[in-house]
Order: structure tokens, then C-alpha cells, then sequence
């Protein structure tokens, strides 16, 4: 393989077809251990309260924004397809996703804010 | 990606959106002062609306995940087809067992 057939992945839109699938399996990931935490009322509220209190550390903070914001991105990313697949095409993709992008981060950047 | 994938794969999105947003206005309005067991379940229990919430929301994301699992296994694994298609069907199902799990687990009193 060349450089000039990689050349493509240096577009703002292979990027971001890329952000798109990376962002939907780290979802994919998480989602079980999502689940399986809220599980944990099924014994009733102490269990939950209980992963809820460790869930404080920073850490745990920072990741749930860093979840809000690739849920975002996912979104955000998916409904930009929908409309390209959907809808008369029209120019302004690049600007689009990278809207997207800073849409996404906005939003987990005030949640990680509030968080705090 | 055959036609019928690719079809539920955008139904599935196309449902989730509006469901993706609300969700996060609930995780805003959740954290405004902490999250607390107490708080969720008071919510939750015994709702109808949320538990027709997040049970259309498990079972749009678990077809979703699924399919999009498919293609990238198909895509970025020496999986074929079938293989690809049996473990992503796999996921699928555990998913939605989880879920389901989940949602009885906040709304049943």
C-alpha cells in the first residue's frame, strides 16, 4: 500500500466515519456493565446506592463525561448519515462533523462541570 | 451489510435519537444535586412511561449494537460472514437480556 492510497484518511470525513465506528463499539462495551450496574436494584436500593457512592471518584466522573460524550458523538454522527442517506444532498459536511465534535464536547464538558 | 440490516440499523437509529436526547436531559437533570439510589427509584418505580422509555430504549440499542458489532467483525476480523453474523447475534440477545434485566430491576415497585 502507498501513501498516496492512504492519502483519503487524512479527510475531515474518513475521520470522522472512523470517530463514528469507534465510538459505537466503545458503546457497544460499555453498555453491558451499564446494564448490569442498574441490575443491581433488582436486590433492592442498597447494592445500587452502594456502586452509586463509588461511582463519586474522580475518575468515575471523568469517564461518565468521556461516555456522554462519545453517546454524543455516536448521535450526533449517526443523524448526519440519516440526513445524508435521507435528504437532498448539500454541501457543508466537514462543518457538520466537526459541529458535531464540538456540539459533543460542549455538553460532556459541562456535565464533567457540574459533576464537580 | 444486507438490505434488511441496513434498514433496521437505521430504523433503530432513527428511534434512538430522540430517546439518546432525552436520556441525556435525565442524566443533567439526575446530577444536579448527585446521584442517589433514593432518587433514581422514586423516579422509576412503577412508572409506565419510563418503563416504556427505557424498554424501547434496550430493545433499539441491542438490534443496533448488534448489527453494527456484525459489520465491524466482518469488516476488521478474519470472521466470515456466518461466524461474524452468529457472534453478533450472541451480543444482540445478551444485551437485550441485560437490559431487560435492568429496566424491571428500576421500575418494577
Amino acid at each position: 500500500m502507498t501513501l498516496g492510497h492512504l492519502r483519503h484518511r487524512q479527510s475531515v470525513l474518513w475521520i470522522a466515519a472512523l470517530v463514528h465506528r469507534l465510538s459505537g463499539l466503545a458503546l457497544a462495551v460499555f453498555l453491558p456493565v451499564h446494564f448490569l450496574t442498574l441490575g443491581l436494584a433488582i436486590r433492592g436500593e442498597a447494592p445500587l446506592e452502594s456502586f452509586l457512592r463509588w461511582s463519586d471518584q474522580p475518575l468515575v466522573k471523568l469517564a461518565e463525561s468521556a461516555l456522554v460524550f462519545l453517546l454524543m458523538l455516536h448521535m450526533l454522527g449517526g443523524l448526519r448519515l440519516l440526513v445524508i442517506e435521507n435528504l437532498p444532498w448539500r454541501g457543508g459536511q466537514k462543518e457538520a462533523a466537526a459541529i458535531a465534535a464540538g456540539l459533543s464536547a460542549a455538553i460532556a464538558l459541562f456535565l464533567l462541570a457540574r459533576m464537580f | 451489510m444486507n438490505v434488511r440490516l441496513y434498514v433496521w440499523q437505521r430504523l433503530t437509529a432513527a428511534i434512538m435519537a430522540p430517546l439518546v436526547l432525552a436520556h441525556i436531559v435525565v442524566i443533567f437533570y439526575a446530577t444536579r444535586k448527585g446521584l442517589s439510589a433514593a432518587d433514581i427509584l422514586a423516579r422509576t418505580r412503577g412508572s409506565v412511561v419510563w418503563a416504556s422509555f427505557y424498554g424501547a430504549f434496550v430493545v433499539a440499542a441491542a438490534i443496533h449494537a448488534a448489527i453494527g458489532i456484525r459489520n465491524v467483525l466482518s469488516e476488521w476480523s478474519p470472521l466470515q460472514d456466518r461466524g461474524a453474523g452468529m457472534l453478533a447475534s450472541a451480543f444482540g440477545v445478551l444485551l437485550f437480556l441485560l437490559g431487560a434485566r435492568a429496566v424491571i430491576a428500576v421500575v418494577l415497585p
